[in-house]
């Protein structure tokens, strides 16, 4: 029986899509057999993010509605060959989505897959529920910043309470991936830290990964940031995350500062 | 004068800590784990009620999530002369 994992943020625009794409391919370059499934119908992103716009077919809509078979939906990656997507509808909403079908498609693809990694849409409505509700794992992804702190601590409360787990009296496991993390901007005092994060929403770190136009220029040509270019430091991180959710005990390093003196001196980003 | 700005101005992380801090705090009270806590205030409400009179507003219960505990708030005001009345 494979793991199902949600990656969810309550806020958009974090780094979801990114990093269900990454920590996908991640797993699946250790030969673990991996499905990503976009639960965001009606504004899906994650085939683009993987470079497979071109390619679907079928989506999970007509999957539930009995009009496609899982594997006719079913996109094999081009690259990693235990890497598939099972891509949201375009043209549909969320209603479109019923709590008996999404647990027909997750108990499917639980036998055939080591790990099932659903993309959450923003928001804590029913597209937002329904990705949870069937979760072993979530990865709360979260922006140092406010709004991004604010509604991932709400997102904490419906792991805790809306999922099934929740409603068995189980604990769901919780981690948190700290995304789009500025270590300069820390240092100068001018963004929330690490350690400030972890205290407020006090769930364990799965990993950090650095602010950088790596993950920008992956998704502008359809790779998932672990594909693109595995030496980045992005890629770097979410491999390491990755090898955390396997259970690994790897220690979270903070990204540093990897500017030269020069850098220092003159390396004012523009935002 | 922009040097001056630069020596004198204030570290937002810090301030963005604080605020987050106050009102994850009021967020939690009022919708974190509600339904729970609402039903627990209700069976702790009526508990106290057989032994004693109290004012439904005057029992407060909040739960704040942690590692490895939670941790359940219970605080109840009771008047003075709430065990006569009851008796």
């Amino acid at each position: 029986m494979g793991k199902v994992i949600v990656v969810t943020s309550g806020k958009g625009g974090v780094g979801k899509t990114t990093s269900t794409a990454a920590l996908g391919a991640a797993l699946a370059q250790t030969g673990a057999k991996v499905v990503v499934v976009d639960f965001d119908v009606g504004l899906r992103n994650l085939d683009l993010v993987m470079g497979a716009e071109r390619r679907v077919v079928y989506d999970l809509v007509n999957v539930i509605q009995g009009e496609a078979k899982l594997t006719q939906a079913l996109i094999r990656d081009k690259r990693v060959e235990t890497l598939f997507l099972l891509p949201a509808s375009q043209t549909r909403d969320k209603d479109n989505l019923t709590p008996e079908g999404v647990e027909r498609v997750i108990t499917a693809l639980k036998k055939a897959f080591d790990w099932v990694i659903c993309d959450s849409p923003a928001g804590i409505e029913r597209g937002a529920t329904l990705a949870m509700r069937h979760a072993d794992v979530a990865i709360v992804v979260t922006n140092p910043e406010v709004s991004s702190v604010r509604d991932s601590d709400r997102i904490i409360g419906l792991l805790d309470s809306k999922t099934l787990k929740a409603e068995n009296g189980e604990t769901m496991e919780k981690h948190l991936l700290l995304t789009r993390y500025d270590s300069a901007r820390a240092d100068r005092g001018d963004m929330l830290k690490v350690d400030d994060v972890l205290e407020i929403l006090s769930i364990p770190l799965l990993g950090i990964i650095p602010e950088s136009m790596d993950v920008l220029r992956a998704s502008n040509v359809g790779s998932p940031v672990t594909l693109a270019d595995g030496r980045s430091a992005p890629a770097i991180a979410y491999f390491e995350a990755a090898r955390r959710l396997n259970g690994e005990a790897l220690p979270v390093v903070v990204p540093g500062d990897k500017r030269g003196l020069f850098g220092k001196i003159f390396g004012r980003r523009a935002a | 004068m922009n040097l001056l700005r630069f020596f004198t101005r204030q570290q937002s992380g810090a301030a963005a800590r604080e605020r987050l801090q106050v009102l994850l705090a009021h967020d939690r009270a009022s919708t974190g784990d509600s339904e729970l806590v609402t039903k627990l205030r209700d069976e702790i409400l009526r508990a106290i009620s057989k032994h004693m009179e109290v004012d439904a507003d005057k029992v407060s219960v909040k739960l704040e999530r942690g590692i490895p505990v939670s941790t359940l708030f219970v605080d109840v005001e009771i008047p003075h002369d709430a065990e006569k009345k009851a008796a």
